[in-house]
């Protein structure tokens, strides 16, 4: 392993020799490119690097990337990107997962590896649709919503990504959309940067099964006016022309817009990303109008594997076994004779 | 102390019962490991309920420890009790029935009361039934001897009545002349700081061997010499320990660091702490949050680049099933420790079976053979262990090593192995300034046929793997028809070929002749014994399987030798099925036991008589 990369690397070195197999058009294929994007600015070297994936379209990615990758089984890549990371700290782990390898079959490794805070990213490419089976409800998808085991609509309640991991006690949540290349590569450096369990949501358009899900967020003509993006330690302003912005109302947040009615810009709250008290954080990812995205957590908390590392160096200074042989003949022995 | 009359035996077993709160499974390690340290050999077995504290008093509730301790060496823990210590009327009706007459019974006539046999489920006074009149039986009032004894140094009720236990082991190393050194020392280390306990604890078992001292119900006290065993430092180990140790040992020899990800089950759950206590040897234990997620993490570990290894019991295998499919698949060094408990589903999970054997070779989807191999005693799950791991490493391959709750409870002593004197383990991997170019991820050994491990941190050596088919050569997704049925039996081969690196089938006993017994994992010691004491005159041999897929390469020509082969498990058939379709050529007798415990020497060598007549 370097520690000094020397290597100065370009978004295609990190573009394998398979052939990408998407549906034309699928979000996907923008993320695939931001997270080739995103490499040589984290900076760490090729073969450090470890793609971990479930099943779905998504659980893909790993083969288009120049680096080591591990397509696993449905819902748990968490487990295996844990395992990983375990054996080999030194390894920048990153995890590709859907709504259905997530939030359904994986749902309990999901919500035990945000728990744990190992220092895993997982980018969880969010369609609310299942592709790979062609089209049934997910975890995500909204109610009422018609799918091919919901023709009449869906009567299942959905999770919200954010919601749920920040019970789970993640530390680290990011949104963004799928049609945002810069933000999203932005956002990867920032998942890469922090050290325990970073989460990322995107919100990706699956142009067969569920296209335009989030066309009332993504469409030219409104995006501006109802996404929110917010970064630490600016007030929240969005807008076309930036001037809304969403004041706290006891236990809500709500939309003002500055200049109207006395608001001014010192009214509108100032996102904490690194607040402890998820209260805030919680009010943020169940906004649906603006719908919030960059990175709304981010808390610096000791990650399990620096915890299991500290405890080997710590035990292996006061122990009384130094090789297997100090322990094969410890206790009680007796010589037969 | 005055003990003029000792007799002298072979071999004795000792039982003790009582409730799952007094304190058994301790008093009867305690006798076991003071037999050992005077140079017997011991075999012991532990039977306990599922539940920690089932209601006190009631048949449900009762734990027992059996210790078999011998001047001759001992495979079994033992048929039937010579002496069983009963510390309540329902640990007396559930064991009584293993007591031939005339042994020695000794009870706490504190716990004999009405209401106390009236909850075990007795009409009357079992201590006053003709039938006790059959047995030696020393009446002990433990309980109130054990509060007298301890009175005035301040120790609460509760605890007192806690070191009973103690008094009676002190009985019982009266009976058979034991020092109770090795039980101070026990004591002392563990309540060496809670002063009072340690003495309440050692002033009850020093009460309980001057009482036997005293009473003239034990006119005599026996003693069993120490035994011929090989020459050697010796310890007590028990199996699942010894399989913690195995793959510690593994690792240590490989230089590959260990990863164990595991979910707790009984009877696994000891290995797992047992890694746990380890971490100075860089081994790094993860109690995952599900059967699933253990597996997962040990094959995430193996891909980076660690020996992993999963423990768990029958349930936890089949929940595994899938992961072990993509273990298959990607080709990647992983043990799977499945300790064996009585099936199907949640099943008899302290006691012990032979039933999932089928789940290990065959439980998966898709064409998916992996190597299975068994452990047939407390001191071999040290080797087994280390010599799954070694498969693993040097075949990059997954094993499942099949242990049994008796096995893994169990304990003997064990003769010391020196890490030097252990097989090195060479795992196949690329190694840092390989050639990159000439890397295929799929390219085999010629012989082995293994494909080499490359791990995450190597330069140039990136490539991705996954649960999809691969193309035979470059590892690279294939959905072309002929390259998967080349791939389907190249798994196959690949698992066949481990035959060339495995010892032998060690035949014991006749070298040919009338009867083979045929048995496999921890029926060993049992089958070995009753094999011994067949009388029938005709010439016995036993085969025992600890490689069980592949099946060692002279299998069939020991098989020939024989007139008869007879099949002896704790399932209802399993390893005859697998052996009626590998060796087809033979015909097998089946002897099936599936009531969660282990065979008995008596019904085996019945067994054995009766086919040698008929033959």
């Amino acid at each position: 392993m370097s520690e000094n990369p020397v290597i100065e690397y370009k978004a295609k070195d990190f573009a394998s020799d398979q052939e990408v197999r998407w549906c034309p058009g699928c979000g996907d294929y923008a993320i695939l490119k931001a997270v080739q994007k995103a490499m040589p600015v984290i900076g760490v070297v090729k073969e450090d690097i470890v793609f971990v994936s479930g099943i779905g379209c998504s659980s893909r990615f790993p083969y288009y990337m120049d680096t080591y990758g591990f397509h696993s089984i449905h819902g748990r890549a968490p487990a295996i990107a844990t395992g990983v990371k375990l054996a080999n700290p030194d390894l920048s782990v990153w995890q590709i997962t859907g709504d259905g390898d997530a939030l359904a079959i994986g749902g309990n490794h999901f919500i035990h590896a945000l728990r744990r805070n190992v220092d895993i990213n997982i980018l969880l490419f969010n369609n609310r649709i299942y592709g790979l089976t062609k089209g049934q409800f997910s975890p995500t998808t909204s109610l009422g919503h018609k799918t091919k085991t919901s023709p009449q609509g869906s009567i299942d309640n959905p999770f919200n990504p954010g919601e749920l991991a920040l019970g789970a006690r993640a530390q680290f949540f990011a949104r963004i959309e799928d049609i945002n290349p810069r933000g999203m590569a932005e956002i990867f450096v920032e998942a890469a940067k922090h050290k325990g369990t970073s989460l990322v949501e995107i919100l990706q358009n699956c142009v067969i099964f569920n296209d335009k899900v989030f066309a009332e967020w993504t469409a030219k003509e409104v995006k501006a006016e109802n996404f929110l993006r917010v970064e630490h330690g600016k007030p929240m302003i969005f807008g076309k022309d930036q001037n809304k912005g969403l004041i706290q109302k006891g236990f809500k947040l709500e939309v003002v817009e500055i200049g109207l009615d006395g608001v001014t810009e010192d009214d509108i709250v100032v996102h904490d990303a690194h607040e402890e008290d998820i209260t805030l954080h919680l009010m943020l990812v169940n906004l649906q109008m603006p719908m919030v995205t960059g990175v709304i957590r981010s808390v610096k908390h000791e990650s399990f594997n620096d915890r299991m590392e500290e405890q080997i160096d710590h035990v292996r200074a006061t122990t009384k076994y130094k090789t297997m042989d100090d322990l094969l003949s410890s206790g009680e022995t007796w010589e037969i004779e | 102390m005055e003990n003029t009359k000792i007799k002298e035996l072979e071999k004795v077993v000792v039982k003790f019962v009582g409730d799952s709160g007094d304190g058994m499974q301790l008093t009867g390690t305690q006798f076991a490991g003071t037999s050992a340290f005077l140079g017997n050999d011991i075999a012991t077995f532990p039977d306990y309920p599922a539940e920690i504290r089932a209601p006190q008093g009631t048949v449900a509730g009762v734990s027992g420890f059996q210790v078999h301790i011998g001047k001759s060496q001992i495979h079994t823990p033992g048929d039937t009790s010579d002496v069983l210590v009963a510390m309540n009327a329902a640990a007396f009706k559930a064991h009584i029935y293993n007591v031939p007459k005339g042994n020695t019974i000794i009870v706490d006539t504190d716990s004999f009361k009405r209401k106390d046999w009236e909850k075990a489920g007795y009409s009357e006074d079992p201590l006053e039934s003709d039938d006790i009149k059959n047995y030696n039986l020393v009446k002990a009032p433990i309980t109130t001897m054990t509060k007298k004894a301890l009175e005035g140094i301040g120790l609460d009720n509760k605890s007192i009545t806690r070191s009973k236990n103690m008094f009676a082991l002190g009985i019982v190393y009266w009976l058979f002349n034991r020092p109770m050194d090795y039980t101070k020392r026990f004591l002392k280390g563990k309540f060496g700081k809670k002063e009072m306990v340690l003495e309440g604890n050692l002033k009850a078992l020093k009460a309980g061997y001057h009482f036997a001292e005293t009473i003239e119900a034990l006119p005599s006290s026996f003693t069993v010499l120490p035994s011929d065993m090989e020459k050697g430092t010796y310890k007590s180990v028990m199996g699942n320990e010894a399989t913690a140790w195995g793959f510690l040992a593994a690792a240590e020899k490989s230089g590959v660091q260990l990863f164990l990800g595991s979910y707790p089950i009984t009877p696994a759950t000891d290995i797992l702490q047992e890694v746990a206590k380890h971490r100075h040897f860089g081994a790094k234990s993860f109690q995952a949050e599900d059967e699933i997620a253990g597996i997962s993490s040990a094959i995430g570990a193996a891909f980076a680049g660690n020996l992993g290894v999963t423990t768990t019991s029958g349930p936890g295998l089949a929940l595994k099933a899938e992961a072990l499919g993509l273990a298959i698949m990607t080709e990647l060094p992983l043990v799977v420790v499945d300790v064996q408990r009585g099936g199907p589903s949640t099943g008899l999970p302290t006691k012990t079976e032979q039933s999932d054997l089928l789940q290990a070779l065959y439980g998966r989807n898709g064409e998916s053979p992996l190597i299975v191999m068994a452990t047939k005693s407390p001191g071999d799950c040290f080797d087994m262990a280390f010599m799954a791991s070694k498969i693993a490493l040097e075949h990059v391959t997954p094993v499942i090593l099949l242990s049994d709750g008796y096995v893994a409870n169990g304990s003997q002593p064990w003769k010391i192995k020196k890490m030097a004197d252990l097989p090195a383990i060479n795992p196949f991997m690329v190694q840092e300034g390989d050639n990159a170019e000439a890397y295929e991820v799929y390219q085999r050994d010629e012989n082995s046929l293994s494909r080499k491990w490359a791990i995450p941190g190597t330069a140039g050596f990136e490539h991705r793997i996954g649960g999809l088919e691969k193309d035979a050569l470059t590892g690279n997704v294939s959905y072309d028809p002929e390259n998967h049925e080349e791939m389907v039996k190249t798994r196959e081969e690949k698992v066949a070929r481990v035959a060339n690196y495995i010892p032998e089938l060690d035949l014991q006993g006749a070298q040919e002749g009338d009867l083979l017994i045929v048995g496999w994992g921890g029926t060993y010691g049992t089958l070995l014994t009753a094999g011994e004491e067949v009388k029938g005159g005709g010439k016995v041999g036993l085969a025992h399987f600890t490689y069980i897929k592949p099946l060692p390469k002279n299998t069939a020509e020991v098989f020939s030798r024989f007139k008869k082969i007879v099949v002896c498990e704790l399932n209802n058939g399993q390893f005859i099925k697998y052996l009626q379709s590998e060796l087809p050529q033979f015909s097998y007798e089946g002897y099936n036991k599936v009531q969660g415990l282990p065979f008995s020497t008596n019904e085996l060598t019945h067994k054995f008589n009766q086919i040698l007549n008929d033959l």
